[in-house]
Formats: C-alpha cells, structure tokens, sequence
C-alpha cells in the first residue's frame, strides 16, 4: 500500500535531454520514469509545448521548464499540481539566488550545496523550508572568498550556528542581521502588455508593475510605504511579510522586511485608467503572390512618452518558416536575422523624436514555397527610466522599530511587457 | 534528430542504474580498477581523523548520489561517522543515511543509537533534526523506536519538534500502515495544538492517514480557520484544500434555491416558470415535495468563517494558495459572491507558462458554469502569437465558453486573426472553436458558416480539412438550407487527402443525397476508382455513401454500389469486411433476407440529430477544482472525493470548544463572541494577522528565544501558563463588557494603576468611546447603516484585544510593560505621520459583500429569513428611496424602479450598485429584458444587469447594475430594451449617492478636516451653512437619520454621550459628524452639524471635490429644513 506524499522525487534535465541530477524524498524511483518525459518531449518539438503534467502508468510527472533546463518531479498521488509547480519554481530560483544562475554547469559545480538545499526545503516531500532568508542561515552561499577560505581551513559552508529564522513567527526573516551601511531600495517597475492591431488601434492594454525590494538594514525595522495615489491599484498580491490587514484599512504597505532582495509586492492597474502606449509603430510586410520575395517596412516613432526618452527599444519579428533571408537596412541600430529560428531582430537603442527610426528592405522567401498566409506580428521592447507609466508614486517610506536612519530611494521603471503588433 | 541520439543514450545510461559503477563508463574498461581505487581512497579519507578529508570525501559521495551513481559500497564506511562533531559531515552523512538504509537495514541499525541520544538532546533543533532523519530512515525493525519518538516529540515543548513530529507521522505510515490507530491518536492530539507552524504539518498528516475522519476536525475547525492567514504558504494550501472537503459536509449549499431555478431553466421555460411562480406567490403552501421540505436557506456563520478568513488569502504570491482560495469559493461560495477569484485568477495568467497551464484548465472548467464571473476579463484571455501551443489552446477554450450573443461579434474577430496564425494546431483549435459558438449561439451561425466555407479555399490543407469536420456539423442542424454548400464540398473531394475530412464530405454527401442528386452517383464513382487507395475511415464512408445512394437512387447506382461492396469484401480490414457483408444483407433484398431488409431505408436514412459540441472542460468541476484529478480528468491515486451536500446540516454545535457561555447565547452575539474567540484560540498569531505577529516577533528577537522555542504570546519568556492567564483575562474582559458601559471606565482606571503615559489613557479613552458608540447605534440606530455599524463593531472589537493584550502585559515585571507602551506610541505615531487615509474597519470589505450578497438573494424573491442577518441589516434599504425609471404607461405596462442600494458592486468597487424592480404590470409576458446603447460622459462605465430572460405578467424581478459616476452628477442614458421595444431611460444620481462611508473616529475627524482646510491635501475646500432646524428635527437621532438618508455616510461616533466623558461644566452644543469618501476616487467627504437648542444650526461639509460639496450641502440642507 502507497501513502501519498507530495514529491517523490526531483530530475533535473538539460535541454539535450540528459538527466544530471536526481534526489529523491523516499525509496528511490528508476530513471526510466523519465522516457515518458522524453517522449513528450519528442513530440512536442517546442520545449515549452511539453505538457507540464503527465501521467504514466505508476507516477505523474510534473515540470517546469526554466533556463532550457527541465526541473521534473515525481509524484505517485493525488496532489495540487500548482503546488508541485510552484515549489519547482522556488527550487530554481533558489539555486539562482544561491549560484546567481540556473545552469547546468554551475549546478555541477555546486551539487552538494544544492543537494544540501534540496534535503532542506523538503520533508518526505512536503516543503519545509523554503525562505531564502531561512535557507541561508542553514546552508551558507558560495562566495568566491569563502570557498577559498574552505579549502584552506577545512571550514564548511553549512551555518554553525544553528538557525532561529524556522523557529520565530516571522519566518521569511533571520535574526541579528547587522550592517554598517543600512539601505533600503525599492524599484517599481511596470511593464506594459498590449496587443496593438493592423490599423494601429489597441486592442488590449494594461499594465502590470511589481515593487522589487533590496533591504540591507540592521536589526528587526519595520518598514511603511505609502503610495500618493493607492486607488490605481486594482489587483495586488504581496510577499508574506506584508500586513494584509493594514493593506485592506490605509492602503498603506507595512512590513519588517526580509533580510535582502524579494519581491514585495506584484499589482495591475485598474483597468478603467486608460493605458498609455508609448510608442507607434508604422509596418508594412507583404509578400508578393509572384517570385520568391516580399517586402519589409517599419517605423518606430514616440506616442506618449510622457517627456522621457525612449530607451533599448528593440523589434523582434518571427518570421514565417519560407522566408529565408531578410536584406535590409536600418538607419538607426543594427538588425540580425537567424536563419534556423527565422527571428528578425532589430536592436534600435536609444529613440530620437527627430530621426525616426526606420527598416527597410526586401526578404527573400524559399523558392517554390507558397506565399506566406499571414504576416508575422511584432514585438516590441523598450524601456523608459525614471517613469511609471500607470502614474504610481511612492509617497512615504517610514521606518519603525530601530534607531538609526537608513538610506532610502525609490527608483522607477517602464518597460514593454508583452507588447504585440499584429500586423 | 539530435535530441533523439541523446534520448537513446541516455536510455543506456538509465539501464546501467543499479549496477556496479563500472557500467556507467564503458568506453573504458580500465577505469574499472581504478574505480576500485577511488573508493578505496574514500573510505581511507572516511577512515582518517581529520574532518577536512571526511567532508571531502561526503561531498564527493554526495554528488555521487545526486548523479545517480551507486555508492552503497561504502555505507560501512560512511556509517561510522554518523556521530561526527562537524555539522556538515554530519549532514551529509544523514544525506547518505537516508539513502541507502533501506538497502543495508543491518548496518544502519548501527546509526540509531545516535538519533536515540539526540532525541533528548536540551537543543530543539538537534531534537527535530534527529526524529527528522531517523523518521526517514525506511527500516521497519525500528517501527516501534519510531513510534515511540514520534509520541514522544508530538508534547515535546518546542512547536518546531512537535512540527517535525508531524511530519514524521506520514512517514512512519507508509512503512508500516498497521500503525494508524496509534498515529491517529497522536494526530488528534497535534491537531489541537495551537501555533500556525504545526497547523499545517499535522494537516498534511492528517490528510495522508486518515482523510476519512473528518469528524477530528470538528473541535479544530475555528482555530484552523484563524490561525490560516499565518500558516506558511504550503501550509495553506493543505489546509484550504481539506477544509473544503469539510465544509462540503458539515454546512448546507449556500446555492440551493438557485441551483434549484437554474436547473429549471436549463430544461424548459415552462420548468422555470414553475418555479418561480411557487417561489414568489405560495412559498408556503408549495406543492412539490422537494420544495415543501426546504427550509429557508442560513447560513452557518462557520461557513462564513471559513470564506472571510480564506478571502485575504487571494493576494498571496503563492499560486498554489490562490488557487487553493478560488476552489474553495468555487465550491462552496455563494453563487453572487464567487466573483471575487476572477480577478486572482487572472492575475496568475502573468505567471509562469506552467502555471499558466494549469490556471487556465481550471478557469475552463469554471467558465462553463459560471459565465458571468471572467466576463469582464475576457480581454486577458486573448492570445498572443507567443503563447505555447497548449496555452493557445486552452486560452480559445476559454474564450469560447465565455461567447454569448453581446460579446460574439469582438470574439469572433479575434478568432479570425487567430486562423492566419502559422501555428496549425493552433488554427485548427480555432476553427473548431467556430464551430462551437456557432451551434452555441444561433445569431451567428450563419456568418460562422460562410467564414468556415472561405476557408474551404485555403492553401493549408490542414486548414480545410478541419473546416470541413466542423462545417459537416453545422451542416446537420439545417442541411436543406446548405445545399449549395454541400455541392462545394463535393469537389473538394478531388483534392482534400486528410481522410477524417474526405470521410466528413462522403458522409454528408450520403446523409444529405437527396439535396444533391445529381453530384452524388458521381462522386460515387470517383470513390469506387480510388477505394482501394483509401484509408479505413474514408473506405467505410464509401460504403455508407454506396448504401444510402442504392436506397434512393437504385437505378443509377446498383452496379457501382456492387462494385464497392465487392472491393470491400476482400478488405484487409475485417471492420470494412464485416459492414460490407452487413450492409449487402440489409440492402440488398434476397429471399433470404429477414425482416429487416424491409426497414433497410429507415435505418440507414433516419434523422440524425445534430451534434451537440461541448467543451471537454464540461461537468469536470465534480473533481475537486486545482487537484491533479481535475486536470487529467481522471481519478488519481488518493484522491479524496469532494463530497455532495448533506440534504440537512449536522450539527454545529460539534464545532463549540467547551466555553460554556458560547452555547447560551443569542445569534446576534454569538457573531461578536466569534470575533473575540479569535484572540482565544490563536492569541495574537491571528487575531490581527501579520501586525500581531510581527509584533510579537519585534519582542520575542530581544528577549530570550533559544531552548523554549516560539512563543504565541507577546513576550518571549512567557509560557503556556501566562498565556491560559491572558484568557480568562480576556473572558472577564468579556464578561465586563456585558455589564454596562457605566462601570467600564472605573475598571479601565483600576487595572491603570500604574500611571502610566497620558498617551495611553487618552488612546483608551478613544476605545471605550468606540465602544460605546457602538453598542449605542445597537439600540437606536439599528436602522441607519448597518455597514458603519459592523465597523464600529470590529474596530471595537480590535480595541478589546489591544486592551486585553495590555491587560495581560500589566502582569509580568514592568519590563516589558514599558516596551509594550513605547510599542504602542510608535504605532500612534505612525498613524499620526504617514497615513492620510482614515482606518476604516479591517473587516470592512468581506462584511460588506457578505451583506450585499444576502441583499441580492432576497431580492432575486428567495426566502430568507437569516438569523445571522440581524434586521438592521436589511432595514437600511427599504428607508433607501426609491426613483422611477419607466413608467408602467410609457412602459407599456412594464414598470421599472430603482434605488442606489449602497452596497458595495462586488465587480468593481469602484461602481454605484443600483438596485432595479421590473414589475410586469401588463397581461403578456416580457421576454429578454436588457440594457442595449449605453451613453455616458467619458470617463463613466456601466456595469450591466444580467438579461432577465423572462418576466411573466404581473411578476417582479429585480436586477443589480453597477454604474461608475466617475463622481459626476451625470445621468447615465441608456435604452431598455424587451422583446418588444426599447424605451429610452436615464439615472441620474443625487449626490449624495456617489460616496460611500467611511469609519472615523472623532479625532481622526478632526485630523482630516484640519488638513483639509489648511490645504494640506492640496488646496482645499469648507462649505458652510447656517440654517434653522425643522422642529421636528431637533433631537439627535432624527439629524442622524436625515442626514444619513441624504447622503451615504457614516456617523462619527462622537464626543457628547456623556457616560463617557468625564463630567465638563459647560454643555457644548451638540456636534454631529459623517464621514466617507467618493466612490471613484476615494475623495474624503466630512460633514458636520452642530445645533443649538433653538433649532438654529450650521451645516458643513469638507471635501476636495468643490462641485460636490456645494452639492451636498444643498442636498443635506433641505433634508434637515424639510
């Protein structure tokens, strides 16, 4: 008889398909569970068409696909699969917390730190740990220094101290931190999703923003923001350290930070708040019904940009599979064409309101191929600093709890989310 | 072809596992004694003295391990050093350990002792991580070891053990399943524990062992349900998820009567005619069995527990605990109140692309039942040329579940972007998608159709061949008005090769042969050249096609209908064989031939009725939303059945903890008592969520933490002891608050004896003030707005546990009671500082909609008598005055009348809910009763009310719109719009009608006013006006009534009651003041009204909107003067 348990076990698979390391919660479960995988994968051509459930014959198997590498899970019974997802996703953004990326060869070279970490965040496959703050007090980072340091003197980098974070009831936070420098740094950032239609007009916009907190700061401080203007935000989520309560009553964000980088809040602007679009884009694609060739025109120029400039703005296109070459010329920036993926990029940069920006030019399509059905959409990146685009202001930043005066700042961003052109 | 290489190799890898280590490198043999060696060298370096080599040499096994290489070899090696000193060699030895112990039981019996030692070590945590890895270890010679440990550690005085205890339990289980009885009693036992950090553990064990005994949860239930805003986020989800199943059995179907009317309709409309006709006119004597029995529907206020304390839970940034909330609400909401997850739901559709996956099956399956809910996001669910494949798919499920007839036109031009996508499958998706709005909705079939039959001429073959699936389904709902249709479907058997379209047009061709006699015989013949060439299902088509065509039209086909059935006879397929030997018997008449040849034409020519397209997603919801059942639609291993509702609740007085008072009291107070049993259960942990706690920790970091672990209570070194000391602390409290208000200050000096801060005499003179004024709007105000009075109430509610948070604190040494005190002027000053926003109520909002939504189910004419709802509840809307808005003459006998509800529009919060009657005064019945050509100021919105599809003579009905004013007094113009006509209409709302109360205290008030008058909030405005009072106004509660009834506002509690104020010589005049704030940009609006004895008085109003504060002094002006 089998009990259920969350997550049996954890593959992780490179997008070759190797498997290069597994860890299991219970008794041990064969690699050639994972065929089932691979064979999805076969059939799915696109990594990200793999469907992130499957069921075999004895197990299901969960994944995710993150930094073309496969985190997969097995699981024998029933059990949320969001649960299993998200608890993937924190296990990759913990090894980029820890390693600073998700990659294979940096996972090799730090296994046993990750196999440390692993045995950490679960239990029998039920999450135990899975705060960074918590995690690091336990298991410490690799830093250059100190891995020399561990050579050296034999040291370790599992904490000697044993930690506390687990056992307090603000768990998301270690105690004792200390700093001489205390700073605290909040970026708001919004990103822009729209999908813009032939003729220019939008066919759906909004915007979505999400508060990115760095927090250096001595002690157990207790921080409050207030916005100049809370009725923007229609819909918010927020990291646990939040008070919802205090949310609900003041509009007003009140926390004791986690030590470190975090998410603090994620939120989308009402609706009714009509988005602005920052830029315009003027496009002509047309492949002709005779002789293998077509033609390409774009023109980015600014809309409202709100008096800021438009900056790394880039066009990307992917191209229908017969098109096989792209001669083109850009007044502005460089564009590339890759020939395997059939992606167009066009990498403009900075946008100058006086010289419009402008690529033109002929596409060669493969010789005998029927003409393209339909023309392929755009899509747009950009980035405009010191802005939020929805108008969002932080109006107070205040700190309770300890004595000294931290830096404060607030920095803000714009940015093209999924922006599409359809053309 | 790369990826597949790597595939087969790493199928040879795979089969290698379990080998020796020399498997793995077969390119050379070599290595094999030099494997040998490095083992060798491990277990010397295992062996040595030195701590670096046996970390260096751990870490080498360890990676070992994580590439799936085999080193159970060395565990004689390894084993030995599981007492190590080294923290980290330890560790990975456990890693070890637990790997391969259940290989070499013998040798890792050696290990116990160690994990026996460290279970009493003085340290919690080298407890927890003892019972953790010896737990793990899957070796059933030590079950009993286990067992006891496992006892043992679930009273061990640390929460973090006894958490790990928790975790234990599945573990122990799974190897040895006799053990249940046991390990339900230690379950039992931890489920009773009071901190969140074992709450969701033992949930989780609880949910593995003996999901079947809900009835352990009973005396749990409430505590679960508080303490769940601070249970870690996995937690939540075990616990949502199992509290789901229990409320499904515990509580009664919030939905029932609708569920009962929506079942109805759903047959026939006389059904529902029925229906409501027994609902409205004899609720009494009703006819029906089923309805004689149902008792006007109450809810539980458990059941409301358990939605309010899961609402919150919706912004987590965990997705699995938003998902978690929205089955919750999907199941066991009331219908009006599910809304509230569409919004979190969307928002998930940001998030990772699995994620995405998984949300969108769910909102599929939700949207088929409840339409109405994502309408408003219907935008979100459109696709981008980036999506993945499967996302794509899903997406267009949605959006086609979400099509009616006023939102077909925008989806239906999505869709035809969607089918120039290069992506196939894709396109494919979308044609069927056509195809299922267009037998959906019946306006739009036509067009649906002839944009399928364009299709018919593109390049993609693919493209076609789907089109043809899907038109030859169209087709069969109205075939004789298509026959030209059919005709050019027939010569596309000339080119199309995908067989499942070539079978379609053959089948239409035979079905429909008659529309086209001339063309039929032909493509007969063509098919009798090619059958041999044909694909099984196109060759049995030709053989239904033959046989149908022989049966009307023997002349010209016997001999090619010979044919094919002879070329069918020799068929390598035995189906196509045996159909062809079956047909040539019931057709073709021999002497032989039985009975049935004679009905040979009805059979094969009888009407077939049309295809009903469904969703896939249709009747998944009977799997409990968000499990992995739901998502495969297939029961998964240990899924728990979500479990009918009972026909009549259990009892609920299962759930009582033994507090005798509880049980006695009335229904009214039992509502408060259940907001102050919160503090009872959880202390401060989930009382006021995240403040309580972060407050605790603030205090718990400087004090001693260490050995005796967390602590729920304020101070660090209090234990269980102090805590029980603070709860009966509390039950005076309660007690206290009984007696009358008179005796309060007396005991609020006593227990102040220790003079203490003016700050903080003064901050509780404010709440006994709130309090006061709460139980004093109880007795006189009943009428006025409930809303303001639920606030008072939980603000109330708060202060008593401040104070008996301070009561509690005036206990240990002073000490402590000092930081409390500096604590408590931090928060002030915050207050004071940064927030120039009021603090309504916390619990403002889900009171609120719990209200709206029992208002909307009274007035959609279902009986409810709710205990729960005091009468206060409901009064406030029938003193609402009511306008016209069709006149029964003009109306042609239907009469509309509408009132500003002021409840909350759960949809947007930032609309006016206008609560409409539609009385169908004349002799026929009015059908389709919607709104058509909104016109409004820019910037204003409309919410529809949901089409009325049928209103039968002399009946009400009623119906909620959302109109957002943008704080403008414009009227919102739209037509009304019957089966018959459309009357043109417009709303225009009195000022007074665009805010929407706001809790303040008196000094907040003042606070507010002040900064607006000094312009502190950007240059600001007071408008005053002197008047004299109508004699019959003079007296407080009529100008409170007046007022209120004027504008939607809520009183200030203020400072004249005298119980509460100490004696002041000189009576001042009476102030009365109403706060609240615009409902689109959430302006402050303040009013105040003093008056003197004589009548004469003064009216002001602050507000930063000039425009509708002149308005509003007007409006307030004459309601007092009248």
């Amino acid at each position: 008889m089998t009990v259920a348990e969350m997550i049996h076990s954890l593959f992780l698979i490179n997008h070759a398909g190797d498997i290069f390391l597994e860890k299991h919660w219970k008794s041990v479960i064969s690699r050639s569970v994972c065929d089932y995988f691979f064979e999805a994968k076969e059939k799915a051509v696109e990594p990200e068409n793999v469907p992130p459930v499957l069921q075999t014959p004895h197990h299901y198997l969960i994944s995710i696909y993150r930094d073309k590498l496969f985190f997969l899970s097995v699981v024998q019974t029933e059990v949320p699969p969001l649960f299993v997802i998200e608890f993937l996703h924190r296990v990759a953004d913990t090894i980029q917390d820890y390693f600073g990326e998700c990659t294979e060869s940096l996972i090799n070279d730090n296994v046993v730190t990750l196999y440390e970490l692993l045995e950490e965040m679960l239990d029998n496959g039920f999450p135990l740990a899975t705060e960074s703050n918590v995690l690091k007090e336990m298991i410490r980072p690799p830093t250059i220094l100190r891995s020399v340091v561990n050579t050296l003197t034999g040291s370790s980098n599992v904490g000697d101290k044993l930690p506390t974070g687990q056992l307090s009831s603000i768990p998301w936070r270690r105690a004792g931190v200390k700093y001489t420098n205390n700073e605290a740094y909040f970026d708001v950032i919004e990103e822009i999703d729209a999908i813009v239609d032939k003729s220019g007009t939008t066919v759906f916009a909004e915007i979505q923003g999400v508060i990115e907190a760095s927090v250096r700061l001595t002690g157990m401080p207790d921080l409050s923001m207030t916005f100049m203007n809370p009725s923007l935000l229609d819909d918010v989520s927020f990291h646990p350290c939040v008070r919802f309560k205090r949310w609900e009553s003041e509009r007003a964000l009140s926390f004791i930070p986690p030590d470190g980088n975090f998410t603090l809040m994620n939120y989308h602007v009402s609706s009714q708040n009509l988005v602005t679009i920052p830029v315009y884009v003027k496009q002509n694609i047309c492949f002709f019904e005779t002789g293998p060739c077509g033609r390409l025109e774009i023109t980015v120029g600014p809309k409202q940009t709100m008096g800021k400039t438009v900056e790394a703005l880039m066009v990307t296109i992917h191209m229908p599979k017969a098109v096989l070459s792209a001669n083109l010329t850009a007044t502005q920036g460089n564009y590339s064409y890759d020939l395997a993926t059939k992606v167009l990029v066009w990498d403009i940069g900075k946008l100058n309101p006086q010289k419009l920006p402008n690529l033109r030019g002929s596409l060669s399509l493969q010789s005998g191929a029927p003409k393209p059905e339909d023309n392929p959409s755009l899509n747009i990146d950009l980035k405009i600093q010191q802005l939020a685009i929805s108008g969002l202001k932080v109006s107070r930043l205040e700190m309770n709890g300890e004595k000294y005066k931290p830096f404060k700042g607030v920095k803000y961003l714009t940015k093209a989310g999924n922006f599409q052109v359809r053309t | 072809m790369s990826a597949s290489s790597a595939f087969n190799d790493e199928k040879g890898g795979s089969s290698s596992v379990g080998e020796p280590e020399y498997g793995h490198d077969p390119a050379s043999g070599g290595i094999f004694s030099s494997d040998y060696k490095r083992h060798d060298d491990l277990k010397e370096m295992l062996d040595s003295n030195k701590d670096s080599l046996k970390l260096e040499a751990m870490k080498r096994i360890v990676a070992m391990i994580a590439r799936g290489k085999n080193a159970s070899d060395l565990f004689p090696a390894v084993v030995k050093n599981v007492a190590c000193k080294n923290i980290e060699v330890k560790k990975l030895v456990y890693v070890y350990l637990v790997r391969y112990a259940e290989e070499q039981q013998d040798l890792a019996l050696l290990s116990i002792s160690t994990f026996q030692r460290g279970l009493k070590d003085p340290n919690q945590l080298i407890r927890a991580s003892a019972l953790r890895v010896l737990s793990s270890i899957r070796v059933t010679i030590i079950v009993p070891i286990m067992m006891l440990a496992i006892k043992e550690a679930a009273s061990d005085m640390s929460p973090y053990v006894r958490k790990t205890a928790a975790h234990a339990i599945p573990k122990l289980y799974s190897l040895d399943p006799e053990q249940k009885d046991q390990l339900i009693e230690v379950i039992e036992k931890l489920l009773a524990d009071k901190t969140t950090l074992v709450a969701g553990s033992v949930v989780m064990a609880f949910e593995e062992v003996c999901p079947e005994r809900i009835e352990l949860i009973h005396k749990n239930y409430r505590k679960l349900c508080n303490l769940l805003i601070d249970v870690e986020e996995w937690g939540q989800v075990v616990i949502i998820n199992m509290l789901t199943r229990y409320a499904r059995t515990q509580f009664l179907n919030p939905n029932m009567n609708e569920s009962f009317l929506e079942e109805g309709s759903d047959k026939t409309f006389y059904g529902s005619d029925e229906d409501s006709d027994e609902e409205e006119e004899d609720k009494d004597k009703k006819v029906e069995a089923p309805m004689v029995k149902r008792k006007p529907y109450v809810m539980d206020p458990d059941h409301r527990l358990l939605l309010r304390n899961t609402k919150p839970l919706l912004q987590s940034r965990n997705a699995a605990v938003v998902m978690a909330v929205a089955q919750l609400y999907f199941h066991l909401a009331p219908k009006a109140e599910i809304g509230v997850i569409a919004k979190a739901l969307v928002r998930l559709l940001r998030s990772h692309s699995e994620v995405q996956y998984v949300v969108l099956q769910n909102v599929a399956t939700m949207s088929i039942k409840r339409r109405g809910m994502f309408e408003p996001y219907l935008k979100s669910f459109y696709i981008r040329s980036t999506d993945p494949t499967q996302i794509k798919i899903l997406k267009l499920e949605v959006l086609t579940n979400l099509a009616n007839e006023t939102n077909i036109s925008t989806i239906l031009r999505e869709f035809q972007t969607y089918i120039k996508s290069m992506d196939k499958d894709f396109v494919a998706a979308t044609i069927q998608a056509i195809g299922r709005c267009a037998t959906n909705i019946g306006e739009v079939r036509d067009t649906c159709l002839n944009g399928l039959v364009q299709l018919l001429s593109n390049r993609d073959e693919l493209v076609v061949a789907e089109s043809v699936v899907v038109i030859k389904k169209l087709l069969q709902m109205q075939p004789e008005k298509h026959s030209d249709i059919i005709k050019h479907m027939a010569k596309l058997t000339d080119n199309i090769q995908v067989p499942m379209a070539r079978a379609s047009i053959l089948w239409l061709i035979g079905e429909y042969c008659e529309h086209v006699p001339k063309i039929a015989p032909d493509v007969l013949r063509k098919m009798a050249k090619s059958f041999t060439n044909e694909e099984d299902i196109v060759k049995l088509q030709i053989i239904n096609l033959a046989a149908k065509l022989y049966l009307t039209n023997s002349k010209q086909t016997k001999l090619l209908t010979q044919y094919v059935l002879n070329l069918a006879k020799y068929d390598q397929n035995y189906d196509i064989r045996d159909r062809a030997r079956f047909i040539r018997q019931l057709i073709v008449p021999t002497e032989k031939s039985g009975a049935l040849s004679k009905y040979a034409k009805k059979l094969f020519l009888a009407i077939k009725p049309a295809p009903v397209l469904e969703s896939p997603f249709k009747d998944r919801d009977h799997f409990q939303l968000g499990s992995l059942s739901h998502l495969l639609n297939a029961k998964a291993g240990g899924y728990q059945e979500l479990p009918d509702w009972p026909e009549a609740a259990p009892d609920p007085c299962v759930r009582n903890v033994e507090v005798p008072e509880w049980t006695k009291c009335s229904s009214r107070e039992k509502r408060k008592e259940k907001k102050v049993d919160k503090p009872f259960y959880s202390d401060s942990d989930a009382e006021s969520g995240p403040t309580e706690s972060a407050d605790s920790e603030s205090d718990s970091a400087s004090g001693s933490e260490s050995g005796s672990g967390l602590e729920e209570s304020g101070s660090g070194s209090e234990s269980e002891e102090s805590e029980e000391g603070s709860e009966s602390e509390e039950e005076v409290d309660k007690k206290k608050k009984k007696k009358i208000e008179l005796k309060k200050p007396v005991q609020v000096s006593e227990s102040e004896q220790s003079s203490e801060e003016e700050v903080r005499k003064h901050e509780r003179k404010n709440k006994q003030r709130k309090s006061i004024s709460e139980s004093e709007s109880d007795d006189e105000e009943e009428s006025e707005s409930e809303s303001s009075q639920s606030e008072s109430e939980d603000s109330e509610s708060e202060a008593e546990v401040k104070k008996k948070k301070k009561a509690a604190e005036t206990k240990p040494p002073p000490k402590p009671v000092k930081k409390e005190c500096k604590k408590e002027k931090k928060e002030m000053s915050l207050l004071d500082l940064d927030d120039f926003e009021p603090t309504p109520s916390p619990q403002a909002t889900p009171l609120n909609s719990f209200l709206s939504s029992s208002l909307v189910n009274d007035l959609e004419g279902l009986s409810l008598s709710d205990a729960v709802l005091s009468p206060a509840t409901i009064s406030p809307c029938s003193a609402l005055k009511s306008y016209e808005l069709l006149h029964r003459i003009t109306g042609e006998g239907l009469c509309v009348e509408y009132c500003f509800s002021r409840q909350p529009f759960p949809p947007d919060g930032n609309m006016v809910s206008v609560q409409m009657q539609f009385t169908n005064n004349a002799t026929s019945d009015t059908k389709n009763l919607h709104m058509e050509d909104v016109k409004l100021q820019s910037g204003m919105r409309v919410n529809e009310f949901t089409e009325i599809e049928l209103l039968p003579a002399g009946e009400t009905a009623s119906a909620v719109m959302g109109i957002d004013f943008c704080d403008s007094t414009q009227a919102a113009n739209f037509q009304l719009c019957t089966n018959r006509r459309k009357f043109f209409v417009s709303i225009q709302p009195p000022v007074g009608e665009l805010m929407r109360p706001v809790f303040l205290t008196e000094n907040e008030f003042k606070k507010e006013q002040e900064k607006l008058l000094l312009g502190q909030l950007m240059g600001m405005n007071e408008i005053s006006e002197k008047l004299t009072l109508d004699v019959k106004c003079r007296n407080e509660h009529a100008i409170v009534q007046r007022v209120i009834t004027a504008a939607n506002l809520s009183r200030v509690p203020c400072g004249s009651d005298k119980e509460c104020r100490p004696p002041l010589p000189p009576p001042l005049p009476p102030v009365h003041r109403f706060g609240g704030r615009t409902v689109t940009s959430g302006s402050l609006v303040l009013a105040t009204v003093s008056s003197r004895e004589d009548g004469a008085a003064q009216l002001t109003v602050n507000c930063e909107k000039m425009v509708i504060g002149t308005m509003l002094v007007k409006d307030i002006l004459l309601a007092l003067t009248q």
